[in-house]
């Protein structure tokens, strides 16, 4: 199988730069910005010095007007900055869903006058087809739709939506009968019921989501933005209360001049949380991107979050903990026959088989025990019936069987046998506990033996739930397994906790009582059955596998349909948050820098004995504003691929996480700008 | 600090903090409902007074009928107040005659007793009669207090409780502060300080004639006694000699203790608690500036009690504690090191203007980083002769929006919103949605702990910045430069954070300051409240999310660093520029010259 995941568009080809360079003037616009707020008071700044660069040229103003003018532009930089970061993360997003795009081509579809095959049809528009219309597709067509197989069964290309090469099987009834539109039959046909109308179809939504274009904030980003709100709104209080402040002390000093308008607008810009604000919706959109690069589809940005905060991690066995096939790793015979017999009677009963189970036994009788043998001409193969449970081959008169314990042993009573051997009970029990499947083979009316048929944990797996535990959060495998099975694989693959023989109203009870006690649930499903405990959990991914309930039940859509990909959601989650808050931090830790910048260079004609705070001996008090005006404007750009990337995320206690934190960006925050602003006046000394 | 010194502030500290578990457990129990020491006297009185007025004590309240009982309460007996000091002339126990006070002077007073602030632009003993003191400023001395502890009960409600809008019943935890808690205190500490001598009487005041007569200049006063200035703006002073000497008397025992115990520090007398009738002996100091701290720093505990985590609470003190000590520390340092000015005219050593010699430097720094950082306001020592330095500490204690210990209950619920705020930012920063105690910290939490932060801090800028630029305003500040600047800041601080102390040498009593003083006083005190109670309405409502190895640890040391941090941030980023064209650039001439 080929998985080519949605190739990785760099922030720096053409295609992204140049749209992003354009929308970052468009997004000017005061109508768009205002959903900014903290940007927007940027440009409502940027203007107030734009013109008072106007009023200087007349001589209206006693500073220079180059100084206002510089001022001006680097005010005006800073929001095009901020403009650019969010086109930028929403331009990669851009340019995949015009791709998706190319698939939704002018589809014909095939309406049938009845759900069944052979009845007469006429060909319309996919834009036409309506919820409930059943539309026939043939080898070669287009899925014009969402819907559900109602009839036949189809091999369907999916590669347009999941990038996956390998055709899937689509078939009516059961866990396989969602098709999406703009994917392609390849084999048979098939009768789909449409399930979607027009422009609310997987793919619209997928495109919509892609683009940003449905991208709503999410609660914690709106919290977010109350404290940067807030902040800004003291800010802008704090250059206001400069303003008189310094009209008397000019008074009471008897010397300088009260603080002008361009210098408390600067003041103003700098110490408002802008880096934060700059880039607080590219950190949103990007995380969502880097989910899509590995192939999720979140379906709400809240959804992302909230992974960042489970506490419990519902788990399907089956294709997450373990591959989904058991193998073969143990005959055991019984009734004194030799282990060699037993190898060769199961050899003989698997050599038809063509499930991967009994393809695990051929292999393992032929690597273990070097038995060679061909199927002979005569040999008849008994498939696997539900009757009798049992599979085999009949081969020169002799009946070679396997099957579970009770059927084989009722099989070979059938045949006459009189004793069943002693020991069987005990090895089938034996392995049985071992959370492992005893397979028996019997020939003729006599049991030779047992095959240990073994789930195969996933190598690494103990690993990965290790660094869930130290994230604080706690896995629960759900099998159909019986519970002695269940506990031995889980004691194997050392999750937290098990539930066995789950039934739906099972999985869904589990998550109840689990968010009743206050935890976050993550499921991840596939079935139909998964849907009522999909809808219920705060996290539930679907694969692109599953049923269209399921898929609709989810917010979070799996398109490689790896469960393990949790993981990688509930790290994507956590580096959003992260993120936030350590640019955050950041931003704020750099007013303290910009202070020392800034306050003795305003106040410096009015109390000259200011100067000691002057603690970077920066050139001017021009250049000092001026250098601080600029190094909050290039901090945006500077910290742009941070944002999107997200902050690294290693698992630790959040303690150790939050020192570590801290002293990266909190402490960082308030070096960096003193280096940063230092080095700016240094280079805007050598033009004055 | 000498050995006495040491000797005074360690036994006074270990004091203090061996109390905190016990009497922070009594309130615990008090407000539980638990039977307490003091059950057996005082459950008759409490039901009696349920069946008097009508209160179904075991009806409980959701945030918004809370909250109405207790503005409702607050401006019935603000508007009380207010009756009384217009009335004064005409009403009781007033052997001095002291006539009404104006309608601005009535509307600032009544507001600031009300709100626990206890800014007092007008001189105790020279304008309110012993009834005012008695039936008007010490009745609010208890309510205003036993206000700002109910919101901070109300507040941990809302933490700990889980799904319901349930928050307690106002009038029960009134009450219930009132009776079990101050006073039963008050009624111990204003017989021990009987015992110090402070005076408790109703005697009219008493002329002595002085051993040795004084001649001394005095300033001109104008018509509505504002100090007359000549060109130069210098005050018009003239020559007086004195024979006798009138001696203030009055029950100021009682209204003593709760000043300080309930921290509303509005003095009986103008020199406040260095007046040696309020405050004679350095044992009755100390006592007094334990009784500051005592209910606010034992809250703490209560808090941590009540949600299920002592380690809690403790750390809040320890943050409390670390910023009170360092604080008086620079304060100790500065007044230590003198005035440099002074020095050059031959005079070494502390700068001991304004401060009591029978309290010492210890004693004095003490007393003034513990009235600021809480919101009690009383004084042994004039804020305003503080070198700059020194006089930047109790500021920026009261600029910190007072949860250095805090007002008796505000300090708590202040300090929990900077504890959510703090909460959030290194929730994101650990990869969480953030969560306290098991609550989730989302928009209204963020709004309401918001706006219980930064009102004050926000009136201080808004006002101090007008008052800048309106002349009347600017006239009534005595010493003019950045001197000047620290003290109209300090006036607003005081007033937005319902502290109260003033750095004297700010002519108060105009209309501008009266009308001002009364919108941030009453701002400054019931937005936050509100505030807190919205929030404590939301939390009480969220479920509880059990702690897992994700979640941040509050209790530790990484964190009480944290919360240290983002209120000296918080603290620092709004108020820097001022406090540089202030105190900063005066320390900066005085050492300068």
């Amino acid at each position: 199988m080929s998985k080519h995941a949605p190739e990785p568009i760099s922030i720096f080809d053409a295609r992204i730069m140049r749209p992003a360079l354009l929308d970052s003037f468009r997004k000017l616009d005061p109508r768009v910005l205002w959903k900014n707020p903290v940007m927007f008071a940027v440009e409502i700044a940027s203007v107030i010095t734009l013109v008072t660069f106007a009023l200087s040229l007349s001589g209206a103003n006693k500073e220079p007007a180059w100084f206002t003018g510089t001022v001006s532009v680097w005010l005006w930089l800073t929001v095009i900055f901020a403009n650019f970061s969010e086109a930028l993360a929403e331009g990669r997003g851009k340019a995949r869903a015009a791709s998706l795009r190319k698939t939704r081509t002018d589809v014909t579809a095939k309406l049938l006058s009845k759900p069944e095959f052979g009845a007469s049809f006429e060909t319309v528009p996919a834009t036409e087809l309506r919820k409930d219309d059943c539309i026939l597709v043939e080898v070669g067509d287009l899925i014009a739709g969402d819907g559900d197989v109602i009839a036949g069964a189809a091999l369907v290309n999916e590669s347009a939506i999941t990038g996956e090469s390998a055709p899937v099987v689509r078939e009516s009834g059961g866990d396989r009968s969602a098709v999406t539109g703009g994917t392609t039959v390849i084999a048979n046909a098939i009768i789909v019921r449409i399930t979607a109308n027009p422009g609310e179809t997987f793919l619209d939504r997928m495109i919509g989501l892609i683009e940003g274009a449905k991208r709503r904030k999410t609660p914690n980003e709106i919290a977010l933005e109350v404290l940067l709100i807030a902040l800004t709104l003291v800010f802008l209080l704090v250059c206001a209360n400069i303003s008189p402040l310094s009209v008397y002390s000019v008074k009471a000093a008897g010397q300088g001049s009260p603080v002008s308008l361009t210098v408390l607008v600067a003041l103003f810009v700098c110490l408002a949380p802008t880096t934060i604000a700059a880039l607080l919706p590219a950190i949103g959109i990007a995380g969502m991107d880097r989910l899509f690069q590995k192939n999720v589809i979140a379906l709400s940005g809240r959804a992302i979050e909230a992974a960042g905060d489970v506490n419990v991690l519902l788990l399907d066995k089956t294709g997450t903990i373990t591959h989904g096939n058991r193998e073969a790793v143990e005959f055991v015979p019984v009734g004194g026959h030799a282990e060699q017999e037993l190898a060769e009677a199961a050899l003989v009963a698997s050599l038809t088989d063509e499930t991967p189970e009994g393809r695990s036994v051929v292999v393992l009788a032929r690597q273990k025990y070097g038995l060679e043998r061909e199927l002979p001409r005569d040999a008849e193969t008994i498939a696997f019936s539900a009757e009798t449970r049992l599979s085999g081959v009949d081969v020169g008169g002799s009946r070679y069987r396997k099957g579970a314990a009770d059927s084989t042993v009722a099989f070979v009573k059938s045949l006459g046998a009189k004793t069943i051997p002693a020991n069987l009970d005990e090895v089938v029990d034996r392995i049985a506990r071992a959370g492992a499947t005893p397979l028996v083979v019997s020939c003729d009316s006599e049991i030779m033996g047992v095959i240990n048929l073994k789930d195969i944990i996933k190598s690494g797996i103990q690993e990965r739930f290790q660094q869930l535990r130290q994230m604080g959060i706690k896995t629960v495998m759900i099998t159909g397994d019986n519970p002695l099975t269940a506990a031995a694989i889980a004691a194997e693959a050392q999750v937290d906790d098990f539930l066995a023989q789950a039934k739906p109203e099972d999985k869904l009870k589990l998550i109840k009582e689990n968010q009743e006690a206050g935890f976050m649930v993550a499921m991840t499903g596939d079935g139909t059955n998964d849907a009522p405990a999909l809808a219920q959990a705060d996290v539930a991914v679907a694969m692109n596998t599953g049923t269209q309930p399921a898929r609709e039940a989810a917010n979070i859509i799996d398109l490689d349909s790896n469960p393990t990909k949790l993981l990688d959601i509930v790290e994507v989650g956590k580096q959003i948050l992260m993120t936030r808050g350590n640019l955050t931090t950041f931003s704020i830790s750099n007013d303290v820098a910009k202070y020392f910048a800034i306050i003795p260079a305003m106040l410096l004609s009015i109390y000259p004995q200011l100067n000691v705070l002057n603690v970077m001996h920066l050139a001017t008090p021009l250049s000092a504003i001026l250098s601080a005006v600029i190094f909050n404007a290039v901090i945006i750009p500077l910290l742009v691929p941070l944002a999107l990337k997200g902050t690294r995320f290693k698992p630790m206690p959040a303690e150790k996480l939050l020192i570590h934190n801290l002293l990266l960006y909190g402490v960082g925050g308030m070096i960096a700008p003193f280096i940063g602003i230092k080095l700016i006046d240094m280079m805007v000394g050598s033009f004055l | 600090m000498n050995a006495y010194e040491w000797a005074e502030t360690i036994v006074f500290f270990t004091v203090l903090l061996a109390l905190v578990k016990p009497f922070g457990s009594y309130m615990a129990r008090v407000y539980q409902g638990e039977r307490t020491v003091l059950s057996p006297l005082l459950v008759p009185c409490e039901s009696l007074l349920y069946r008097l007025c009508g209160v179904n004590r075991d009806e409980e309240m959701g945030w918004k009928r809370y909250a109405v009982g207790l503005i409702l309460f607050n401006l019935l007996t603000g508007v009380v107040l207010f009756a009384m000091l217009l009335l004064q002339g005409v009403l009781p126990l007033n052997p001095q005659k002291m006539p009404a006070f104006s309608w601005s002077l009535s509307l600032n007073t009544a507001i600031s007793f009300m709100t626990n602030t206890n800014w007092q632009n007008y001189a105790g003993e020279s304008a309110a009669s012993y009834f005012t003191q008695m039936c008007g400023f010490a009745v609010h001395n208890f309510t205003s207090a036993a206000t700002g502890m109910v919101v901070a009960i109300a507040l941990i409600r809302g933490f700990v409780r889980r799904r319901t809008s349930h928050l307690g019943n106002f009038w029960v935890d009134l009450t219930r502060s009132t009776l079990y808690i101050l006073l039963p205190l008050s009624l111990v500490f204003a017989v021990f300080l009987v015992s110090q001598g402070v005076i408790q009487n109703f005697s009219a005041y008493k002329t002595v004639p002085l051993v040795q007569s004084v001649t001394y200049d005095k300033p001109k006063l104008d018509d509505s006694g504002n100090a007359i200035k000549d060109a130069k703006g210098n005050p018009v002073t003239e020559s007086v000699t004195a024979n006798e000497v009138t001696i203030p008397m009055g029950p100021v025992a009682s209204q003593e203790a709760i000043k300080e115990l309930g921290t509303n520090g509005g003095g009986f007398f103008n020199a406040n608690s260095s007046h040696p009738y309020e405050n004679p002996t350095p044992l009755s100091n100390m006592v007094e500036i334990f009784l500051i701290l005592l209910i606010s720093g034992s809250l703490t505990y209560t808090f941590g009690l009540m949600a299920g985590n002592p380690r809690q609470g403790w750390a809040l003190l320890a943050v409390m504690l670390a910023i009170l000590v360092f604080t008086m520390a620079v304060l100790y340092r500065a007044e230590a090191t003198g005035n440099p000015l002074v020095a050059k005219l031959g005079v070494h050593g502390i700068n001991m203007e304004g401060k009591e010699t029978r309290f010492g430097l210890a004693g004095s720094a003490l007393f003034a980083v513990a009235t600021t950082g809480t919101s009690c306001g009383a004084v042994n020592t004039m804020h305003d002769s503080l070198t700059p330095l020194g006089g930047l500490m109790p500021l920026s204690l009261i600029l910190l929006s007072e949860v250095v210990f805090g007002g008796v209950g505000t300090g708590l619920y202040t300090m929990l919103a900077f504890v959510v705020i703090a909460v959030f930012i290194a929730g994101l920063m650990i990869g969480r949605t953030p969560e306290f105690l098991g609550k989730k910290i989302e928009v209204r939490e963020m709004w309401m702990s918001i706006l219980a932060v930064l009102t004050a801090g926000i009136l201080i800028l808004v006002f101090s910045g007008i008052a800048m630029v309106v002349p009347s305003a600017v006239s009534s500040m005595a010493n003019p430069g950045a001197h000047g600047l620290s003290e109209v800041l300090y006036a607003f601080a005081s007033m937005s954070n319902n502290n109260g102390s003033a750095f004297a040498g700010l002519s108060g009593n105009t209309l501008f300051y009266n009308v001002t003083g009364a919108i941030c006083m009453f701002l400054g005190r019931f937005a936050p409240i509100l505030a807190s109670l919205a929030m404590a309405g939301s939390l009480a409502e969220k479920k509880y999310v059990p702690p897992s190895l994700g979640t941040l640890p509050t209790d530790k040391v990484p964190f009480a660093l944290w919360l240290t941090l983002v209120i000296l941030i918080v603290g620092a980023l709004t108020f820097f520029p001022a406090l540089s064209m202030g105190p900063i650039v005066e320390q900066l001439q005085m050492v300068g010259q």
